[in-house]
C-alpha cells in the first residue's frame, strides 16, 4: 500500500454517525471527508481526489443515496462505492432484503446493513482500494 | 339494473349437460347486492363434466364458488371437496345431489361444503344458495384484506419506530465506546461535544417515547377524557413559561396576543399536547434571536390559535407531508434539531376530536404559521371515533 493517505468520503445524515466513523477511519490511517447530504458531497468529490465513498442510502429524500452513488459511478467510474443502508424513516422499507436484481441496478460495489462493524468496514475499504 | 362491481368465478362440476346449462343460465342473470359493502356482484361460470376434466381445468385457474355434483362418472364429488378445502380454502363449495340423504349432507358439511342442494331444485333455489355463498365469500375476502392492511401498517410503524430508537442508541453507544477505549479523553478538544451530543440524543429518545405515549393514548381512545370548562389562555401562559428557558437560550422572544380569558370545553391534557408541540416547534425551528407570535382569535363557536415563527420555513413539498406519522423534514437546517416526527401527526389526531383542523402556511427562509381551529363546545358528549 502506498504511504500517501487515501481519501475517503463519508456521507450520512446522522451527524453523530459521521463524527464517530470519521474518527474510527482516521485511526486506521485514512483521510476522511464528511458530508450530510448530496450537495456538499458533490462539492467534495469535485474538489478533492476521493479514492472511495461510503454512502448512506437514506438522506433527505429516500433515494438520495441511490442518486449519489449513481452520480459517483457516472462521473468517477473508478471510485469504489460502499452503500450503507438502514430502515428508511419515511417508508419503513427494509433494505436487508435487496434482491440480486436490485443489486444490479444499484450502482455500488458493496452494500452493508447498519450497524456495520468497524473491522468489517475497514476490511472492505482495503479490499476495494487494493483493486483500484 | 345496477352496475356490477365485482364478478365471481363459478365452476359447475356435473356430468349431466342439462344440469350444467341450466345452472349456467340461472347464474348469468343473477346478481347479489352486498349490503354491508354497497357493492353489486355478478357471476361468470364454466362447466366441467368429470373428475379428470376438473383436474385439468384447475391446474391454472382458481374459482370463488364451486357447484359440485356428489356423484361423478370417474370419482366422487367428495374427493374434489376435500381437495378444494386443502388447497384453496377461500373457495366455497355447494354440493348438489340426487341421492340426498341426511347422511350424505352431514358428510359433505363435515368435509367443508358450504351448502347443500337436493336435486331436482328450482333455479330460484340455486340462486338463493349462490347468493348466500357469494355474500359470505365477498365479506370474508374483504375482512382478510382489511386484516392484512392493518398488519402491514402496524409492521411499518414498528420498523420505523425501531429505526428511530436505534439511531440514538447507536450514537450514544458509539460515543461511550470512544470514551471507554480512550480515543476521546477529558483532555480531548471534542470531549465536551461528545458528552453534549450524547445528552441531546438521549433527550431526543425521551421525547420520542413521550410523544409515542401521547399518540397511543389519543389513538386508542381508552383513557377517559376529562372534558370540562378550561381557560385556554391560562394554559397557554403556563406553557409559554415552561418553554421560556429554551427560547431564551437562543434569544427568542415569545409574544402572546389574546384577551385575558377564553373558556372552552376540553380535556386539558389534550390541549396541552397541541399547544406545547406548536410552541416547542416554533422555538426549535426558529432562527437565533427570532420571534414566536401566538395569536388567539375567539370566533363564535370556535377558537383559532395561530403560532407564527420567524424560522427556517417549509417548502411546498415539505408542507404536504408534514402531518404524517414519523415525518421529519431533513435538510441542512434541521439536521441538528431533535424531533420524533410524531408531534404534528398527534396534533392532527387531537384536532379531529374537537371537529377542528390544523393548517400551515410557510415561506422558506422566512417562517411558518401553524393555525389550529377547535370547536369550543361539542354538542354530543360521545367521543368521536378517530379515523387514521
Amino acid at each position: 500500500m502506498s504511504k500517501i493517505k487515501k481519501n475517503i468520503l463519508l456521507v450520512d445524515d446522522d451527524v453523530d454517525y459521521l463524527f464517530q466513523k470519521k474518527l474510527e477511519l482516521e485511526k486506521e490511517g485514512f483521510q476522511v471527508f464528511t458530508a450530510h447530504s448530496i450537495k456538499p458531497a458533490r462539492k467534495i468529490l469535485e474538489e478533492m481526489s476521493i479514492d472511495l465513498a461510503i454512502v448512506d442510502l437514506m438522506m433527505q429524500e429516500k433515494d438520495d443515496g441511490f442518486v449519489l452513488s449513481y452520480q459517483i459511478k457516472s462521473n468517477w467510474p473508478k471510485t469504489p462505492v460502499i452503500m450503507v443502508t438502514g430502515v428508511t424513516a419515511q417508508t419503513g422499507l427494509e433494505f436487508d432484503t435487496i434482491t440480486e436484481n436490485e443489486k444490479k441496478w444499484i450502482k455500488a460495489d458493496t452494500i452493508f446493513t447498519k450497524p456495520v462493524r468497524s473491522e468489517q468496514l475497514v476490511r472492505e475499504i482495503r479490499r476495494l482500494l487494493a483493486h483500484e | 339494473m345496477n352496475k356490477v362491481n365485482d364478478i365471481l368465478n363459478v365452476l359447475i362440476i356435473d356430468d349431466e349437460e342439462g344440469m350444467c346449462m341450466g345452472a349456467s343460465r340461472a347464474l348469468s342473470s343473477t346478481t347479489v347486492f352486498i349490503d354491508d359493502l354497497k357493492i353489486m356482484v355478478g357471476f361468470s361460470s364454466k362447466a366441467v363434466h368429470s373428475y379428470a376434466e376438473y383436474k385439468k381445468d384447475i391446474m391454472d385457474k382458481k374459482y370463488d364458488l364451486i357447484l359440485l355434483d356428489y356423484k361423478l362418472p370417474d370419482g366422487s364429488g367428495l374427493d374434489i371437496l376435500q381437495e378444494v378445502n386443502e388447497h384453496s380454502k377461500e373457495t366455497l363449495v355447494i354440493m348438489m345431489t340426487a341421492y340426498a340423504t341426511f347422511e350424505t349432507a352431514v358428510q359433505a358439511t363435515k368435509l367443508g361444503a358450504y351448502d347443500f342442494l337436493a336435486k331436482p331444485f328450482t333455479p330460484e333455489e340455486l340462486r338463493n344458495s349462490v347468493r348466500k355463498a357469494a355474500t359470505r365469500f365477498v365479506l370474508a375476502k374483504r375482512a382478510k384484506s382489511f386484516e392484512e392492511e392493518k398488519r402491514k401498517i402496524r409492521f411499518e410503524f414498528i420498523s420505523v419506530l425501531s429505526h428511530e430508537l436505534k439511531s440514538p442508541i447507536n450514537a450514544i453507544d458509539g460515543y461511550l465506546k470512544l470514551l471507554k477505549e480512550g480515543s476521546i479523553t477529558a483532555e480531548s478538544e471534542n470531549y465536551q461535544m461528545v458528552i453534549e451530543r450524547s445528552l441531546i440524543r438521549l433527550e431526543g429518545m425521551r421525547k420520542l417515547i413521550f410523544d409515542l405515549l401521547d399518540m397511543t393514548r389519543i389513538e386508542s381512545g381508552q383513557k377517559t377524557r376529562h372534558i370540562k370548562s378550561i381557560n385556554l389562555i391560562a394554559i397557554l401562559n403556563m406553557l409559554i413559561e415552561q418553554n421560556r428557558y429554551e427560547a431564551q437560550q437562543n434569544g427568542i422572544t415569545i409574544n402572546l396576543f389574546s384577551k385575558e380569558e377564553l373558556s372552552m370545553d376540553a380535556d386539558q391534557s389534550e390541549i396541552e399536547i397541541i399547544l406545547n408541540n406548536l410552541i416547542n416547534n416554533a422555538i426549535k425551528y426558529n432562527k437565533p434571536s427570532g420571534t414566536v407570535d401566538i395569536t388567539v382569535i375567539d370566533k363564535q363557536n370556535q377558537v383559532e390559535i395561530q403560532v407564527k415563527d420567524s424560522g427556517i420555513g417549509l417548502s411546498r413539498d415539505e408542507q404536504d407531508k408534514l402531518f404524517n406519522d414519523f415525518v421529519r423534514i431533513k435538510n441542512p437546517e434541521t439536521i441538528h434539531i431533535q424531533g420524533s416526527g410524531l408531534g404534528l401527526s398527534t396534533i392532527k389526531k387531537i384536532t379531529a376530536l374537537y371537529e377542528g383542523s390544523i393548517n400551515v402556511t410557510s415561506q422558506k427562509g422566512i417562517g411558518s404559521t401553524f393555525q389550529v381551529t377547535l370547536k369550543k363546545y361539542l354538542n354530543d358528549t360521545i367521543c368521536p371515533k378517530i379515523v387514521t
